[in-house]
């Protein structure tokens, strides 16, 4: 099977993910290669077999819900590209 | 110096932490150039925590009440994927490259209460993501047995600082293999802990549910050490297990400590693919292993060979989530833009290298629509059959026996066009972690080029003292960790 550049390009654009048009072609290859590869699993009958999620069931625990002092505002925004009035700021969302 | 050694010349005042700190400094200057370890190095900030360890020493000296942390004033490197408050923090990746976290790692924590003193932060695979720590934006690091070679990954600047004696002691991550790999590549121990036994708070999230922190040392002792100290239950982190921290104890004699051990070899970890020269010398280690006293059985774990795919299905899959995070919005490199998408398209196409690329692509594929029976669903019901293979085996054995890579350390640029040769290297480490077992690898012979061949023992959930017990047996009847790379014994 072999990946078409639509299809590559519609997951790129559910990852949120800028393509060069050589990165385009390799990836129908590359990730079709690797696909191929994991078809093997489809051998297996696994109708009778639950998902495993986590290998730690029932051992995570919720702390309770406390309040508490965390990071500073000054922390939280120190990384940020660019603040503006003490928020993080950012392109307009809607026109 | 061995830590037990360092560990003896601070309690007895005969070494300070500054010079040790000095020396390992100084170890790294002259190697550095062509090791390349460090994606960043804390000079300042790691004398500054070996005076405050002197000061410790000298009060307890002068007062001896409760004896200080064992491993106050030793040097530590931790993995550039784990957080040090206002250190850089990169992943290897150039999204993060003017990151500097507002806090620190619950594992780093818990050393830096201890009393150990950070020397830097070791090059990595970018986000973890790879087998040679040749996929950092940072730079490549170069294997201290034959700089040619890479040093396995995704810790490969950990493994390689222990293995050119930069460091004692250092962190790591294992998602896939990234510690036992590099360990068995550069000739150093290095353990996997049961996931959960580490808190993950302030570990860069790559896969959530495989990720752990592991530790290399030069030794199964020296490992167990730091170990013992960041592990054990965290608010942080709702998977971090309530179980206490392992109870290590080396108090007994190899032939005492390997007394009627069942010990399996798994015959899928021996297959074809195998380098003649490792085969040999895990065979070699497993009869050392009867010698002393341990009894031997074949085991089959018939769904071994699925690993390799489930895992690349579902590693991606949550890292796909988990990097959704590097968006150009909060924290990292920001491409300017018009609109608010093309400001995450272009920030994250712009920064992320091509193998992040190529795995959040291969997660996103795996959930998306359409997809997501025939891959992530299917991934994790073989996950089930490969975790009950493990499980069925524990029954009968207390530990399992086998090698860790297929071959020795390949050359650097080897794999660089061929993602899925690369991630083949993976196909022994990566059931422990599906599983979510402990495995400790370690080093158990020399290819005829002269290069570390490792050995891996796993054993069933939090059973990690058996395995410190087990490697530290074999360790005082051998000396394969104790072997120095060319480089070292250099003018």
């Amino acid at each position: 099977m072999r990946l078409t550049l639509q299809e590559v390009e519609h997951i790129a654009e559910l990852a949120r993910l800028e393509l060069t048009p050589q990165e385009k072609e390799r990836f129908c290859e590359q990730l079709s290669t690797i696909l191929d590869y994991a078809a093997r699993l489809q051998e297996i009958d696994t109708r009778s077999i639950q998902p495993t999620y986590s290998v730690t069931r029932g051992e995570g625990r919720l702390r309770e819900d406390e309040p508490a002092i965390g990071l500073s505002l000054e922390a939280l925004l120190k990384n940020a590209p660019q603040i503006m009035h003490g928020q993080f700021r950012l392109p307009p969302v809607l026109e | 110096m061995t830590l037990e050694e360092s560990i003896h010349a601070l309690r007895t005042g005969r070494v300070s932490s500054t010079e040790l700190t000095r020396a390992y400094l100084e170890q790294i200057t002259s190697l550095e150039p062509e090791i390349h370890a460090f994606i960043s190095l804390t000079p300042e900030l790691a004398l500054q925590q070996a005076q405050e360890a002197d000061r410790r020493w000298s009060d307890w000296r002068k007062a001896p009440s409760q004896p200080p942390p064992l491993l106050l004033g030793l040097p530590l490197v931790v993995k550039d994927v784990l957080c040090v408050a206002d250190v850089p923090c990169t992943c290897g990746s150039r999204i993060l490259e003017n990151f500097r976290p507002p806090y620190h790692a619950t594992a780093v924590q818990r050393l830096l209460d201890a009393g150990m003193v950070l020397l830097g932060k070791t090059n990595t695979d970018e986000f973890a993501m790879g087998s040679s720590t040749e996929n950092s934006a940072y730079g490549v690091t170069h294997n201290p047995w034959d700089v040619q070679r890479v040093p396995g990954g995704s810790s490969g600047g950990s493994a390689a600082a222990v293995s050119a004696h930069m460091a004692p002691l250092a962190l790591g991550t294992d998602t896939g293999g990234s510690v036992r790999q590099p360990a068995a590549y550069c000739g150093v121990t290095g353990i996997k802990p049961t996931y959960g036994r580490v808190s993950r708070y302030g570990l860069v999230a790559f896969g959530s549910s495989l990720d752990v922190v592991g530790v290399f040392g030069r030794e199964a002792r020296d490992v167990a050490r730091a170990l013992v100290l960041i592990s054990g239950q965290d608010p942080r982190d709702a998977t971090s297990s309530a179980l206490p921290p392992p109870q290590v104890d080396f108090d007994h004699s190899p032939t005492q400590a390997l007394h009627g051990l069942k010990v399996g070899i798994p015959e899928e970890y021996f297959s074809a693919g195998l380098q003649p020269e490792v085969r040999q010398a895990v065979e070699q280690a497993i009869s050392q292993l009867q010698d002393l006293g341990a009894q031997l059985q074949t085991v089959h774990l018939p769904h071994t060979s699925y690993a390799l795919p489930v895992y690349y299905l579902i590693a991606p899959a949550e890292a796909s989530a988990n990097l959704a995070r590097y968006d150009g919005v909060r924290f990292g490199q920001r491409a300017e833009s018009e609109t608010i998408a093309e400001l995450f398209f272009r920030t994250r196409g712009r920064y992320f290298g091509a193998e992040v690329k190529r795995r959040i692509m291969l997660g996103t594929y795996a959930l998306s629509a359409g997809y997501y029976q025939a891959y992530y669903g299917q991934a994790q019901k073989v996950r089930t059959l490969i975790r009950e293979d493990f499980a069925r085996a524990f029954t009968a054995l207390d530990i399992l026996a086998a090698p860790v890579t297929p071959t020795t350390a390949f050359p650097i640029g080897e794999h660089a066009d061929d993602p899925l040769a690369m991630y083949m290297e993976d196909a022994l480490t990566l059931p422990a972690n599906l599983a979510g077992i402990p495995a400790l690898a370690f080093p158990v012979g020399f290819d005829a080029k002269g290069l570390p061949i490792g050995m891996q023992i796993m054993a069933s959930h939090f059973n990690e003292p058996l395995l410190f017990r087990v490697a530290h047996a074999y360790q005082q009847v051998t000396d394969w960790h104790t072997r120095l790379p060319a480089i070292l014994s250099r003018g």
